[in-house]
């Protein structure tokens, strides 16, 4: 390596070291202390799941040892108060997305979101002929839902296309577009990392008449969201990547449609009344939340947000996006040919997620040996089989960065990756 | 590398050769029977092909596929084991292999003693090369690679009619 680019290489860490201070929030990550045989855990699995700081865990705890009961029922003081905490922490997440608490819907995670749009939208608004435009990038979870929900009322599916680089294909949106009736893509890839232009292609969509939903499950812990200013109809979040437990998520709806839709699932806390033989739905958002909820989830994720404001989404996403700078140059630097990473190469254009192959070393066997070093990163499909075959890959490794990463963590990875190719080279 | 002894444990000289040089690599053509098995969390991939006789003889076997040094080298061993055996044998021996899969790394008398019972129960199977995947067992989230051929096999021995179980 030259000297020139280990000079850039210290100035980028030097900058790195200014923008957030990880050793001090890696002090709130309990599992991040963890000494295994001597060595820290490195954790690079963050777009699988992200860790959780003390102060998630312990408001979670502290709900149950002081406080908890059933939510909207009780009168008596500590019901009073779980209700409030529930309510709370609705009311911060509605805050840090700009949006209404009546658009503001807890659900188990992004999935059960998308979900419930697929099957309360979707079933009265898709007819025969209809047409849903996705993307070949997506999630199972904004793919499988809009097959089931397509062939239960007759619509059909239609794709963007990929460019090479692993954006869309923007030239021919409008024909894409053309008569459909749903619009569903990520902002954020969870395998390319790619970042998508939502508020564009959302202004785009909603000329053409066209409903659209977003799912920011890779966006949200990463970047700054305004639900009001992106102007998508619906956007899917999944709590356990931001930071808080898993069992919670929330399906952000603009009031005028939610209201307009049927309910999803059916039982107590949504109804205003029930008879022998009918129900009428109570109001907003909680027409959409029925039976107890994953209350201390709900608190747990509202601890997370509170825990992310402190920081502030601008210093989270330039934290990482300077990161996965350093990331792409040292494993392109390091591993030259022998490494294909997928996406784009310009972290400008990419979050925290680093999709790679190393040749003739399969990825179950990379993140064995990763392992071996206390690195951890997902080898697989990543619920992408679609992406997967376009890529060419049956499965590729996975790195992915949150707010505890720093550069110490890349070097590892560029090490162990190293001890790799090493390893498996001698066996030759 | 620091220390290596626990991934040496899985990596085994005759695993990775078999991965790199695998046995009987590639696919029969009819009255071959044919078999494709996934595992859906990883995509590995191991399709099996093979020619059962009236005999009820494995006369011929190949495998392909892809995926990861462990479903692949298995595969590879797995063909190796059960071509010229009958399919009851085969299936035997899939259950000999499948026994190993299930000892836990903290009962290293009880591995012994599992070989025992592997080595009386199925008498003139020789586990030979596939004793190296023995090692997976310390790495449970590996088990399923190791298994996919041999599921794999049963469906392709099931679906050639033979089903003696």
């Amino acid at each position: 390596m030259s000297s020139h680019t280990a000079k850039q290489i210290a100035a980028q860490q030097a900058t790195f070291r200014q923008l957030v201070d990880v050793a001090t929030i890696r002090e709130d990550f309990p599992i991040l202390h963890q000494r295994a045989g001597g060595d820290r855990l490195i954790y690079l699995d963050s777009g699988a799941s992200s860790q959780k700081p003390t102060q998630v865990i312990e408001a979670m705890d502290s709900y149950y040892r002081t406080t908890h009961s059933n939510v909207h029922r009780g009168v008596y003081s500590i019901a009073a108060t779980a209700t409030e905490l529930y309510e709370q922490s609705r009311r911060k997440i509605a805050r840090f997305f700009n949006a209404k608490q009546e658009e503001t819907v807890f659900t188990k995670n992004a999935t059960e979101a998308i979900n419930l749009v697929a099957y309360s939208w979707g079933r009265s608004n898709l007819g025969p002929g209809d047409v849903i435009v996705l993307t070949p990038m997506e999630h199972h979870a904004n793919l499988v839902p809009w097959m089931i929900v397509a062939e239960q009322t007759g619509a059909t599916i239609r794709h963007l296309d990929l460019t090479p680089e692993g954006q869309l294909r923007t030239d021919n949106l409008q024909a894409k577009l053309q008569g459909a009736k749903l619009f569903a893509f990520c902002g954020a890839s969870n395998v390319l990392g790619t970042i998508n232009p939502v508020k564009q292609l959302v202004a785009r969509a909603r000329s053409q008449g066209i409903t659209t939903l977003v799912d920011m499950a890779q966006w949200a812990p990463h970047m700054p969201m305004d639900f009001a200013d992106l102007g998508a109809d619906f956007m899917a979040v999944t709590g356990h990547k931001m930071l808080g437990p898993t069992g919670i998520g929330v399906l952000l709806g603009r009031q005028e449609l939610l209201d307009s839709m049927p309910p999803f699932l059916g039982g107590g806390d949504m109804i205003a009344d029930v008879q022998l033989t009918n129900f009428t739905p109570t109001s907003l958002p909680v027409k959409f939340e029925a039976g107890t909820p994953p209350i201390a989830e709900a608190i747990g994720l509202g601890a997370a947000i509170d825990y992310l404001q402190d920081i502030g989404m601008d210093p989270v996403r330039e934290h990482e996006r300077t990161l996965t700078a350093y990331a792409l140059q040292g494993l392109q630097s390091r591993f030259g040919d022998t490494i294909t990473i997928h996406g784009p190469l310009d972290a400008d254009k990419r979050g925290g997620t680093v999709s790679f192959s190393l040749q003739d070393i399969h990825p179950h066997d990379v993140s064995q040996v990763l392992d071996h070093h206390n690195v951890c990163v997902r080898a697989g499909h990543h619920c992408a089989k679609p992406l997967m075959r376009i890529l060419g890959e049956t499965a590729t490794a996975r790195a992915s960065f949150h707010i505890y990463n720093d550069t110490d963590d890349v070097d590892a990875l560029c090490n162990a990756l190293d001890e790799t190719v090493k390893y498996f080279g001698r066996q030759k | 590398m620091s220390d290596s002894g626990a991934l040496d444990e899985l990596y085994k000289q005759v695993i990775l050769d078999h991965y790199r040089s695998p046995r009987n690599r590639g696919e029969l053509s009819a009255p071959a029977v044919r078999a494709v098995g996934h595992n859906p969390l990883c995509g590995d991939e191991v399709i099996v092909s093979l020619v059962i006789d009236n005999d009820q003889m494995i006369t011929d076997i190949m495998v392909s596929g892809s995926g990861c040094s462990i479903s692949q080298s298995a595969a590879s061993m797995m063909s190796v084991a059960v071509k010229g055996q009958t399919a009851s044998a085969a299936r035997e021996t899939t259950r000999a292999f499948k026994e190993m899969m299930s000892v836990h790394e903290d009962s290293l008398e009880t591995d012994n003693s599992n070989r025992s019972n592997i080595e009386s129960a199925a008498p003139g199977h020789h586990l030979g090369d596939l004793e190296a995947l023995r090692g997976v067992v310390k790495f449970p989230v590996r088990i399923k690679c190791a298994l996919l051929s041999w599921n794999t096999l049963l469906e392709a021995i099931d679906s050639a009619g033979n089903s003696d179980l």
